[in-house]
């Protein structure tokens, strides 16, 4: 199920003396099963982008194709594309409504059309899907803590079984052992659904834990496209657009700096451990 | 006694099921005694719902103790007669900025606070312009809030708090919702005005990196503190923080895995020179 940008622009207040080019020239192409981070500071263009990709804005210049096929053609079912391409905003426990957990996760699958029992089927996979325990199932989901309410949240998009699985800063304001949990959890889903990741982030360190591409975004370009390691490697260039390295990175050049043979393209943990137990002859 | 001292405070709240029935009592913050020097810099962390905002909240006033005590610069939170003087020596700043500002153009914004407190607009002027100063966004001044980046809406979050000349500022997790460019903006300018204004800062986050150079470091769990020391103490405690939910930076992990490991570094190392250090050492 790939999703292709061609060309795509997008200018907003078009034709005011405000006019904004939030997204210029933007080229490319998602396939089955990649887990993408995509990173930007603030108000390069992340937000419009990912709005783009399910169709909630239409570009003004440029097309997007899913599986060949033009989404904004009339004859496009967006329904189904919305189905398809799951959106979980920031903060998404705000829009949790429901009376209970369960009834909050089977709105989407509801509005599809289905069978009670599908519906029901599939609220209660996605719910497993996430990790949440059944005891929670029939509370209100305004009684959950930070973490389980965002689970149920993810949950609610899961059970319209996408194919393509974005979200938008989904750890924002979680302790350290949530947003461990929140990641692990997708990465998991991601490995054994064989589902599209596209995790927007701005946390270096966890997007070169998880992701096996990054798309870098600045004043609505793609700056770089490329996998975590050959991305990294412009660290300095990222500085200056406001993002960073992963901290490791800062590390390994610094220990270079000061002469050690180390290999500064790591940029995890374990690959850090393991590189500087390598130079000092002993094994992780 | 401190700017901030508690004594045995105790925040207790009643669960209430939708027709009003009580469903039981959550003591949110469980006798904890704090005491914070004028001029300090502390860090508080815990995971979600470990009582860390709760007990910020009782140092403005916001919330009063179910038991024990707080006192701002001397005076108790529990007397209504003190309730303005707490809220205008300790300030508060939130974790979303688009929550927190209120005025047209930055300078409006910042000079609210002091217009509230009846101060003179000569000097209501001249507060807002070294306040803006102190956080680097004075070339901001006549720009519209909602044009600036987060890292930018919350410093003139911040100056709008030191507008009004505080003793303390209490900062719930300032940077959650920032790039990491926006995040080193908002630590660098709390920084600076601990260091340069001898304001006292309490600061509550999810990210350790920004507490390394903290003075002191208290860690909550289940409205109680868990564990009290400097940063270096706290982050050499690795297995215990996780058992908290919490971390520590990646730095600190890293050594701390290259120990296990069998390298002869020292615990808690906070910074890239302590580490290079430690390494070229061996």
């Amino acid at each position: 199920m790939s999703l292709i940008l061609d060309h795509v622009n997008y200018i907003y207040g078009g034709d005011t003396e405000l006019a904004v080019h939030a997204l210029r020239d933007v080229n490319l192409k998602i396939p089955d099963g990649q887990f993408i981070g995509l990173i930007g500071h603030t108000g390069s263009g992340k937000s419009t982008l990912v709005q783009h990709l399910n169709g909630l804005i239409k570009p003004t210049g440029g097309a997007i194709y899913f599986n060949g096929e033009d989404i904004h053609e009339d004859d496009f079912d967006k329904k189904k594309l919305r189905s398809k391409v799951g959106l979980v905003f920031q903060y998404p426990e705000h829009q949790l409504f429901e009376i209970d957990v369960f009834s909050d996760v089977c709105f989407g699958p509801k509005n599809l059309g289905l069978s009670r029992k599908e519906v029901e089927l599939r609220a209660y996979e996605a719910l497993k899907q996430v990790g949440l325990e059944d005891e929670f199932f029939y509370q209100s989901p305004f009684d959950l803590s930070g973490g389980q309410k965002r689970r149920v949240a993810i949950a609610g998009v899961l059970a319209m079984k996408p194919d393509i699985l974005i979200l938008d800063e989904p750890t924002a304001g979680l302790d350290p052992k949530g947003r461990d949990e929140i990641l692990d959890r997708i990465a998991m889903l991601h490995k054994t659904m064989g589902i599209t990741v596209i995790l927007v982030s701005h946390s270096m360190e966890d997007v070169a834990k998880y992701v096996e591409r990054i798309i870098v975004m600045n004043k609505g370009r793609v700056l770089y496209d490329d996998m975590p390691k050959e991305v990294f490697k412009h660290y300095k260039e990222l500085e200056q657009i406001g993002l960073a390295a992963p901290q490791v990175t800062y590390i390994m050049q610094a220990l270079k700096a000061r002469g050690l043979p180390v290999n500064t393209e790591v940029t995890t943990i374990p690959e850090a451990r393991d590189e500087i137990l390598r130079i000092y002859g002993k094994h992780a | 006694m401190g700017i901030i001292k508690t004594d045995k405070l105790v925040f207790e709240y009643i669960r209430r099921d939708e027709e009003g029935n009580v469903e039981g009592i959550t003591r949110a913050v469980d006798e904890v005694d704090l005491d914070v020097a004028q001029g300090d810099f502390v860090a508080v962390l815990g995971h979600n719902g470990s009582g860390k905002s709760t007990l910020a909240k009782h140092i403005n006033a916001i919330l009063y103790p179910s038991e024990g005590t707080v006192w701002v610069d001397g005076m108790d939170t529990a007397e209504e007669k003190n309730l303005w003087e707490i809220r205008q020596n300790a300030g508060m700043v939130f974790q979303n900025p688009d929550n927190q500002i209120i005025g047209q153009v930055v300078e409006e914004d910042v000079g609210f606070g002091p217009e509230n407190m009846g101060v003179p607009t000569a000097e209501i002027w001249e507060r807002v312009e070294e306040s803006l100063k102190a956080v680097g966004m004075y070339e901001y001044r006549r720009h519209s809030p909602n044009k600036l980046s987060g890292g930018q809406k919350q410093r003139v979050s911040i100056a709008g708090v030191i507008a009004m000349h505080p003793k303390c500022i209490i900062l719930d997790e300032p940077t959650a919702m920032l790039d990491p460019n926006g995040r080193k903006e908002v630590i660098r300018a709390v920084r600076a005005l601990n260091a340069a204004e001898n304001i006292t800062v309490v600061l509550i986050t999810h990210y350790m990196e920004e507490i390394i150079h903290a003075d002191k470091v208290f860690v909550m769990d289940q409205g109680k503190v868990a564990m009290e020391g400097t940063p270096k103490e706290i982050f050499s405690r690795v297995e215990e923080l996780k058992e908290l939910r919490l971390d520590v930076p990646q730095i600190t992990l890293l050594a701390y895995e290259l120990q296990k490991n069998g390298l002869q570094i020292p615990a808690g190392i906070l910074t890239t020179e302590e580490f290079v250090e430690a390494l070229t050492c061996l």
